[in-house]
């Protein structure tokens, strides 16, 4: 293992130039991805992440194949995808996990066999299954960095529209809001960001750069605020810590910031204030203090036994 | 059923002081709706007027139609004839002058949000695109939780409220847009009796105070008689409409609910042998 010092010298090194790149690319998708993910979570639509990294595959497959741009093909592809579930799942009765269980396998298996066409393809589809550091074109990184600005840049803009779908359906479809196009537009932005994130990480893996600092985050607090800030540091966090341990223990790049944002997400799991297993433990034993009773004055006791609401048709 | 004071009696309740509308104007006007949902005709010829300072209880049982007819009224289903007519104009799909409280469970209660910005996103279309909410956004958010009596709670994070608290947070959300109508779904599900009197004594106070017209679905029909001003019993179309003392003729009730002479439901609403008058 090399010390903190001598990895700084390393990412200085002009002979391993592809290293700050690297770490520069994995920062900064895991930021953009921390950001989006969000809403991810917080809609529970991993699913849309799950079909996007699938069928982002045969686009980078036919990019490799073609001498393309990967970031380009990868966009194209997970665009399309993107349209698709969005016209999908406006309808509810198709239930979208079977939907992708199906189709989106199917464009990853497609994305295999294209890729066997190329010569020399195991090496290749190693690197896009797990990711890779080394190899990152010197414009990919100017991609990332303005792709993710912009993406940073529509999610704020558009930031209070997608809270009121994502809080209401019905209710921001009565008010005049474009619903589908929301969902679109988010689905694409969630695309993006997975493009954005693939090379270094690999299209296994991406998923969790999307979910796992968003959940953690959401285990932090219950502020939206503070959730949307939490979560990008938690991955941009990660990148940086998991890139040094996998460059210091010779560990998969991809992996190791995974496994990183994962322990971030356990003791946030365990140790939360609020949601923490702990924190709930510690409550459940303890009454409920004299001023939560005062704030719930007027209200009938036992009303909590009917929380959830009761579905209806 | 104790509350005796929240029985508005009709005549009170339509003329009401100065600054409501004329009574004879309905600020909601249903004109022969018609509605199919996947090839079969839902609704047909319903036709409702409320007006403003009315609480109107809208009544049927389970796939008659009452959400429907909501969703209708504010554009959310396409209607295959008839019109809906606001403050005497078309209502536009995204009208501005209804506020909607869909049933509770649409509502994604475990949101990281403040009771006072889940309010606030009653206006998200109000505010418009690419802009902040400004002070009129956010006093009209504070006089909707004022109205709601949930101002000491603001603060709170949605997922910590109880059903009647919950239920007081989506009123104050489609109050915030100032709405002349109000469209409630199934407000009571799940809630207490006590809860549920809250509930009533809010909404009744919606309609006779703010002079707003209040349209509410429930399958309390004991409660709705006793709260509303008027009654539409509805099954696929508008079987009947009128003052709770209008509606007591059995027979009504059995077409609308498909029940026979003997339903308890009858008894539970005094209809059934003795020739009980509204207790007024
Ligand atoms: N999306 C849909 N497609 C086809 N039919 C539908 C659809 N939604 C509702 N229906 C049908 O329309 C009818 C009216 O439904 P609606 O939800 O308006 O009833 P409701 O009066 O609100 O019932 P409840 O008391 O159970 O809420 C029902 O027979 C239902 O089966
Ligand atoms: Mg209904």
């Amino acid at each position: 293992m090399i010390s903190l010092g001598e990895f700084i010298q390393d990412l200085l090194n002009p002979d391993l130039a592809f290293l700050p790149k690297a770490l520069l690319v994995a920062v900064m998708s895991s930021v953009v991805c921390g950001v989006i993910g969000c809403h991810v979570v917080l809609r529970g639509m991993a699913f849309i992440g799950d079909a996007v990294a699938h069928a982002v595959f045969p686009g980078l497959a036919i990019a490799f194949v073609l001498q393309g741009s990967l970031v380009i093909g990868g966009a194209v592809a997970g665009v399309v995808t993107a349209v698709l579930v969005a016209v999908f799942s406006q309808n509810r009765r198709l239930k979208e996990d079977s939907i992708i269980g199906v189709f989106f396998v199917a464009a990853f298996a497609l994305g295999i066999v294209i890729i066997s066409t190329a010569p020399g393809y195991a090496g290749s589809l190693q690197q896009f299954l797990f990711g890779s550091i080394t190899g990152i074109p010197d414009e990919d990184v100017y991609v990332v960095a303005i792709a993710g600005a912009i993406l940073l840049l529509v999610a704020f803009l558009l930031h209070k529209e997608f809270v009121a779908v994502s809080l209401d359906r019905e209710m921001a479809r009565s008010a005049g809001l474009p619903v589908f196009w929301l969902d679109l537009a988010l689905y694409v932005l969630v695309t993006i960001a997975i493009v954005l994130s693939v090379q270094t990480i690999g299209n296994i893996l991406v998923l969790a750069l999307l979910i796992t600092p968003a959940a953690a985050a959401r285990l932090l607090t219950d502020r939206l605020g503070l959730m949307m800030f939490l979560a990008p540091v938690i991955g941009g966090a990660s990148a940086l810590v998991g890139l040094y341990l996998s460059w210091s223990l010779d560990l998969p790049a991809g992996g190791t910031i995974v496994l990183v944002a994962t322990a971030v997400f356990l003791v946030a799991w365990f140790f939360a204030p609020r949601h923490g297993l702990l924190a709930r433990r510690r409550r459940h034993g303890s009454a409920r203090t004299p001023e939560q009773e005062a704030e719930n004055q007027g209200v009938a006791a036992g009303e909590r036994a009917t929380l959830g609401g009761v579905p209806t048709g | 059923m104790t509350t005796s004071a929240t029985t508005a009696t009709p005549d009170r309740a339509v003329a009401s002081p100065a600054e409501a509308p004329s009574p004879e104007a309905a600020v909601l006007r249903v004109r022969d709706v018609a509605v199919e949902l996947g090839g079969r005709l839902v609704l047909h010829d319903a036709n409702l007027d409320v007006r403003a300072g009315e609480l109107v209880g809208l009544i049927g049982p389970n796939g008659a139609g009452k959400t429907t007819l909501l969703r209708s009224i504010l554009g959310l289903v396409r209607r295959r004839s008839g019109e809906v007519l606001v403050d005497g104009a078309a209502a536009r799909g995204a009208s501005t002058s209804m506020g909607y409280v869909p049933q509770r469970h649409e509502f994604a209660w475990d949101f990281p949000i403040s009771v006072e910005d889940a309010v606030m996103s009653g206006r998200v279309r109000r505010i418009g695109w690419l802009r902040r909410a400004g002070v009129a956004d956010y006093r009209a958010t504070r006089e909707a939780l004022d109205r709601v009596r949930m101002t000491h709670l603001r603060k709170r994070p949605v997922g910590e409220l109880s059903g009647g608290q919950r239920q007081r947070v989506l009123v104050a959300r489609a109050l915030a847009l100032g709405p002349g109508v109000l469209l409630l779904d199934e407000p009571f599900t799940g809630l207490d009796v006590p809860t549920q009197e809250l509930l009533t004594d809010l909404f009744a106070e919606l309609a006779r105070e703010d002079g707003k017209a209040v349209l509410m679905t429930t399958h309390d029909l004991v409660a709705a008689m006793h709260a509303c001003t008027r009654i539409c019993l509805l099954n696929r179309t508008v079987v009947a409409t009128g003052t709770p003392a209008e509606l007591d003729d059995p027979a009504l009730w059995m077409r609308a609910f498909g029940i026979s002479q003997t339903s308890p439901l009858l008894s539970a609403l005094g209809l059934s042998t003795t020739d009980r008058k509204a207790d007024a």
